[in-house]
């Protein structure tokens, strides 16, 4: 039976439906870079772009206020260098034994606690930072502010672990066996395949999930509004109470900042800095992930 | 001997050794996961221990901590998770359609394909900016379940998308043949034998999709959930509050009864995420390899 006009044209509408189904991805990018854009635009009018990115204190309260990121930008950092100090040995290491060592019944046991592990509720890692990571620390070191850096960090760190720790093994899984077993009939143990043939093979891969891992930790937010207080400040003291960039668009958001006010536009300002920072990184990350995938 | 082979020193005990204390090393890395979770599980269900009742299950948010509940979050939180639903799912897979069945390969398609994982990435309180901006704003649904669902939809619909695509890519070439073979159009061919067949592996995604959006708080913090309110959400322009938002309420409050309850909310949230965790475990097991036997 020779296909009608009417089935044609049915083919057709159905087709343009799912490209704009589609479309709306790109759509949505575009949405929010819109959205941030013009408030942003708006804050600018009022704080020099030299204050904002020069400056060393972010006091939108005081008056008169002081604009500058730095200290936001510092308390993120702080954090996530922390997140990444945990993340990085534990998830690098989880994967160099779920790659390289593990029996098959082992990994079936494991992977699902990491599963799990990256199923939690980043609010679920808030609270049990500020309740249980905060008092064992201000156990150890007494003058601890009860909001720090140290805690919010090294929960962020143990949520990213099955992160790190998966990425690294998809990159390690990926590495041929035949180099592997080139290197056993050399002789090599499996800790000198691991750190001698497989790391370097899959090091691409395994950086890339550092880059993945770091730019969540910047994005996070939960866990910094509960635990890291809410004190912008130039410091490397991670016993102290400091904020993140997030923290801070969280704090205004649930104050009563009118809509037009220089406050409620800085939100923006902020958040325009944190969408570029994270999307630059994820870029280059998803970047060599992909490409690595292609080479074997 | 030549210089070379004097310089040979196997030392295989030494190796064999430093190769045993560093698989102990490795293997405990993966104890930590463990022990966390076992240290969390057991602080939560201690801190919560005699405030979980069916009270707390049926009341309205209190000044009280004895006589407050989480009665119209748990309705919030349903309320929002069907408006999710309801938006990313068909838009996730029709994306997902689009992409593998009909998009040509070419550099836009990629674009597009690079865009979908980067938007995975965004922050979501960013997400929660764009709803703000976008939802209660522009299109004036002002602070209602509607844009919180809408925002949620977005933030989700990247992880729908990506679980979809790999599930219609692992459809065998040869069932498509088959179709087209009798004469199916494309589109007869996507909708009787690629979707059923993809389905399971599609399920297990939007599961996790939703799963992710349940315990999400950030993007609802721009949208205004609110954590106070004294009514049920009748519809889906009435404002609300879920689960994760009163918990981080109740969290950040410095009395100790309120932090109780907050762990009672906790426990709620993560036996919903356990059910539907094992719901999607359970089907991914049972419609494993169901596809090789057709």
């Amino acid at each position: 039976m020779a296909k009608s006009g009417k089935d044609f044209r049915r083919e057709r509408c159905i087709q343009i439906l799912l490209a704009l189904a589609a479309s709306l991805s790109v759509l949505v990018t575009a949405g929010i870079i819109v959205s941030l854009f013009e408030e942003t635009a708006g804050f600018f009018k009022e704080v020099s772009f030299k204050e904002f990115f020069t400056g060393t204190r972010w006091s939108p309260l005081f008056s008169p206020p002081h604009y500058g990121i730095a200290p936001l930008v510092a308390g993120t950092m702080l954090v996530t260098i922390i997140a990444m100090a945990v993340s990085v040995p534990l998830g690098l290491a989880s994967a160099i034994y779920l790659s390289e060592y593990a029996p098959d019944g082992l990994r079936r046991l494991v992977k699902p606690v990491l599963e799990i592990l990256a199923g939690i509720p980043t609010i679920v890692y808030g609270y049990f930072a500020l309740t249980f990571v905060t008092p064992a620390i201000r156990a150890v070191i007494p003058h601890t502010n009860v909001f720090n850096a140290l805690s919010a960090g090294i929960v962020m760190g143990i949520m990213l672990i099955p992160m790190i720790s998966s990425l690294s093994e998809d990159a390690m899984m990926a590495v041929p066996q035949s180099l592997r077993e080139a290197a056993y009939a050399l002789g090599a143990t499996r800790l000198e395949v691991a750190y001698k043939v497989v790391i370097p093979a899959a090091i691409s891969g395994i950086v890339a999930s550092f880059i993945l891992a770091f730019s969540r930790a910047v994005g996070e937010t939960m866990i910094v509004a509960l635990a890291a207080g809410s004190t912008p400040k130039l410091t490397l003291n991670p016993l102290e109470s400091i904020q993140t960039m997030t923290g801070y668009i969280v704090q205004v958001m649930l104050g009563d900042a009118p809509f037009g006010s220089i406050e409620y536009k800085s939100v923006y300002a902020v958040a325009s800095v944190l969408f570029f920072i994270t999307l630059s990184l994820n870029l280059v990350g998803n970047r060599i992930v992909r490409r690595y995938k292609e080479v074997y | 001997m030549s210089p070379q082979e004097e310089s040979f020193f196997p030392n295989l005990e030494g190796r064999k050794r430093l190769d045993l204390i560093f698989k102990w090393i490795f293997f405990s890395a993966n104890l930590v996961g463990l022990l966390v979770l076992l240290v969390l599980a057991v602080k939560i269900v201690l801190d919560s221990w005699g405030w979980l009742d069916v009270q707390f299950i049926t009341s309205f948010p209190s000044r009280f901590p004895e006589k407050a509940g989480i009665l119209p979050a748990i309705y919030g939180t349903v309320y929002l998770m069907i408006i999710t639903a309801l938006f990313a799912i068909p838009t996730g897979i029709a994306a997902a359609i689009f992409l593998e069945e009909y998009a040509k390969k070419s550099k836009f398609l990629s674009l597009i394909q690079i865009n979908i994982y980067n938007l995975a990435g965004i922050p979501s309180i960013v997400y929660g900016i764009l709803g703000l901006t976008v939802f209660v704003r522009w299109l004036n649904l002002g602070r209602s379940l509607l844009a919180g669902g809408l925002t949620m939809g977005l933030l989700v619909l990247p992880v729908v998308i990506v679980t979809a695509q790999e599930a219609i890519r692992a459809v065998p070439e040869s069932l498509r043949h088959a179709a087209y073979a009798l004469g199916a159009t494309k589109w007869q061919t996507v909708r009787y034998v690629v979707l059923p067949s993809a389905l399971p592996g599609m399920l297990t995604g939007i599961i996790l999709a939703l799963s992710r959006a349940i315990g999400e708080t950030a993007p609802l913090i721009p949208i205004g959930a609110l954590t106070f309110i004294r009514t049920i959400p009748k519809s889906p322009l009435d404002s609300f509050t879920v689960l994760p938002i009163q918990i981080y309420n109740w969290t950040s409050r410095p009395q100790d009864d309120f932090r109780a309850i907050a762990a009672a909310g906790i426990v709620v949230l993560l036996a919903v995420l356990i059910c539907m965790n094992s719901a999607a475990i359970f089907l991914r097991n049972k419609y494993q390899g169901r596809t090789k036997e057709l």
